[in-house]
């Protein structure tokens, strides 16, 4: 189940600079993802925190869409710390992959390439590997099967309560 | 009311599956005052239940029992567990279908004369002929209420299909209309009019899509007839020491085992089922499987030549609004060599969500390149390719040598490679289809590869001689004479047609050969 929750307020500026930030937004609490700007967090049970961080950095860099914000990702890629808390083997195979990442990156890590290009290079590297196509496989579906994120690609969805598009538009293109 | 037929009851034609041949058939018989037991693997949902979303709806209708796949084919790669998208549920793959319903053309019931020789390919002659269904499909058409038929009006044309057909007209082509639909246009039949709504693939919750679940098998139930036997999964069947066939074997919803006896059995469980059930049925006195003394049982595998198109527009387009499949060019589908393949193909429009077109635009791909084609989803058109393909000895449905289903049964590993035929086919209509929307300004276009199979044929071929398939022209085995094939596995070709209509053309002449075999005691 996801666990996305909406935050009462924001963390002090203090507060953020004392726990570290990822990237510009996301910020590593205890078990638990905050994105301060955005007023909410992910509680993570079986993934390290900074895993899942970068399971969402991950995401963006697999199905970049500027026009979607960090919590569609967050919801797509929450079922594999789900699976990772059944699965032992599972949760092996995506830490290890993300310390992968970390390892190929140098430096600070995966996350603190600024980059995508620098971040996507690493990953043509890697996308042939069981890490990779699972988490691939699993976003394809967690992340497009999100019925709020439909509208922001201008698909309708169910549309049978409606009456169907008899009436809605199905032939009213009028540019041709 | 559905009647109750006893398990001994060896009077009774035993149907395996409910779909366009099998819920036919039994449609068919039952109205002819036969009895008839239908047994499907999958359970009943009437179309009320069926559920506008792409992957729910995949769960409660589609065939998931694991299969593998392999040969050269990109599905075998992408969705190794998955070679076909068909269904497993009461009116099997006609609750998922399109709807298009075209008769196959004179030339292609006779492949091998007028293609002559390909080499790799081992084409055939139907043993019937156009001629020889023509009667039957007037009577499909008119059962199915096919739009352009029987002064059936055509359905109005979509987003998607003023498109198609701004790009088709602009390249000079002929034909080209909103198609030969079994979609209601208007109410016919105890069955309202399509409202536009989309998800055809999903099930039509409106019931205006032709399906045996909510035609034939309601129709033959009340003759008190026709019992469908849901979640009954046949496992084997029986024959005698004469070989003859007397019953099948069945799993119940709770895997347990019964057989019921039979004085006729048809089998109708798509091509990927039927020739597994045929080759898992093997015994002593048929080491090789049923109906197999020809050695073609699963053979012979064809999909049709698929393939997609999808271009992106300046301009919204809302392509997924109204019928899936709204419109088709039919200038291709002729026999021109010219083009360098023998053969023709059809292109038709196609839309899918969001959802489903993440998962098969371009199977594995990430990135950029792919998500900036997904930000103008609503500004997308497409079509779909469906052509005729070769039908090769190695395109086969196999017995897995090791994996067995929940009932101890070898599941079948479909293998498929293209013919250069089919990849020169695919390539001239991907030219085709891009320059269709590049004719009306399309700014990027997506040739896309083949998804899982929804046309499954050829694996129990139809021939005259007795060496060269599994059925003759009417369905019924070679070797076992009350044993019939009543779906799409009987494809001696494949031509360039949607073989629904062709499938239910074959069930209605067959379901009169069978009854006339009856009454004259040769069955």
């Amino acid at each position: 189940m996801v666990t996305i929750y909406e935050m009462q307020a924001g963390l002090s500026r203090r507060e953020l600079l004392k726990r570290g930030s990822i990237g510009a937004m996301l910020v590593i609490s205890g078990s638990a993802l905050i994105s301060p700007r955005n007023a909410w967090g992910l509680e993570v049970t079986a993934l390290k925190p900074e895993t899942m961080a970068t399971l969402i950095v991950l995401a963006r860099d697999i199905y970049p869409h500027d026009q979607l914000a960090d919590r569609f990702y967050a919801i797509a890629v929450k079922g594999q710390d789900a699976k990772a808390g059944k699965d032992a083997a599972h949760k092996e195979l995506i830490e290890n992959g993300v310390a992968d990442l970390d390892k190929r990156a140098g430096g600070a890590g995966y996350r603190s390439l600024g980059w995508e290009d620098d971040r996507v290079a690493i990953l043509r590297d890697i996308e042939t590997t069981p890490f990779f196509q699972a988490v691939r496989g699993d976003l394809v579906v967690s992340l497009y099967n999100q019925k709020e994120l439909w509208p922001i690609f201008g698909y309708e969805g169910e549309s049978y309560s409606k009456g169907g598009y008899i009436a809605r538009g199905f032939n009213d293109i009028e540019w041709l | 009311m559905a009647a109750p037929y006893d398990l001994k009851d060896d009077s009774v034609v035993v149907i395996i599956g409910s779909g366009a041949g099998g819920g036919t058939l039994g449609n068919e018989l039952a109205q002819k005052g036969i009895d008839v037991v239908i047994l499907e693997a999958g359970a009943r949902h009437e179309y009320e239940d069926f559920i506008n979303d792409e992957w729910d709806s995949f769960a409660q209708l589609a065939w998931l029992d694991k299969r593998t796949t392999g040969g050269g084919w990109r599905v075998a790669k992408d969705f190794p567990n998955l070679p076909a998208w068909i269904v497993k549920a009461v009116g099997g793959t006609t609750t998922h279908w399109a709807g298009a319903s075209l008769r196959f053309q004179d030339h292609e019931f006779k492949a091998l004369t007028n293609y002559g020789k390909v080499e790799g390919a081992n084409l055939l002659d139907w043993p019937i002929t156009l001629a020889d269904l023509e009667p039957y499909y007037d009577k499909a058409e008119d059962k199915m209420g096919v739009t352009r038929t029987h002064g059936i009006e055509g359905l109005p044309g979509n987003n998607n299909f003023k498109i198609l057909k701004a790009g088709a007209d602009k390249l000079g082509y002929k034909e080209c209309h909103t198609g030969h639909m079994a979609i209601n246009s208007a109410d016919r039949d105890g069955r309202m009019g399509c409202q536009q709504t989309g998800f055809c693939f999903q099930g039509c919750k409106w019931g205006a899509k032709w399906s045996t679940l909510y035609t034939e098998i309601p129709k033959g139930e009340a003759t008190g007839k026709l019992e469908v036997r849901p979640q009954s999964h046949v496992v084997k069947i029986e024959h005698d020491s004469s070989g003859k066939a007397t019953g099948v074997v069945y799993a119940d919803k709770d895997g347990k085992l019964h057989e019921q006896k039979a004085r006729v059995v048809a089998v109708a469980g798509n091509s990927i089922e039927s020739p597994r059930l045929l080759l898992n049925s093997h015994s002593s006195k048929f080491p090789n499987g049923l109906a197999n003394s020809s050695g073609h049982v699963g053979k012979h595998y064809m999909r049709h030549t698929t393939g997609s198109v999808y271009a992106i527009f300046e301009k919204p387009v809302h392509f997924y609004r109204g019928t899936t499949m709204a419109g088709i060019v039919r200038d291709e589908a002729r026999h021109d060599p010219s083009r360098g393949f023998v053969g023709g193909y059809e292109m038709e429009t196609l839309a899918l969500g969001i959802p489903f077109m993440a998962a098969f635009l371009d199977p594995g791909g990430w990135g950029r390149s792919f998500t900036s084609a997904l930000d103008h989803y609503d500004h997308m058109a497409g079509l779909w390719i469906v052509g005729e393909d070769m039908p090769q000895e190695q395109n086969a449905v196999k017995l897995h040598a090791e994996l067995k289903d929940d009932y101890g049964m070898p599941i079948p590993d479909v293998w498929f490679t293209d013919h250069p035929n089919d990849v020169a086919m695919r390539n001239h209509a991907y030219a085709q289809g891009q320059a269709i929307y590049s004719a009306v300004g399309a700014t990027r276009a997506f040739p896309t590869p083949p998804y899982p199979s929804t046309h499954n044929l050829g694996t129990n071929r139809m021939s005259e001689k007795a060496e060269d398939g599994v059925v003759d022209k009417w369905g019924q085995t070679h070797d076992i004479k009350n044993l019939f094939v009543s779906d799409g596995s009987q494809f001696t070709t494949g031509g360039a047609e949607n073989p629904t209509l062709t499938i239910v053309t074959l069930a209605i002449r067959q379901a009169d050969h069978i009854a006339s075999q009856m009454s004259a005691g040769a069955i």
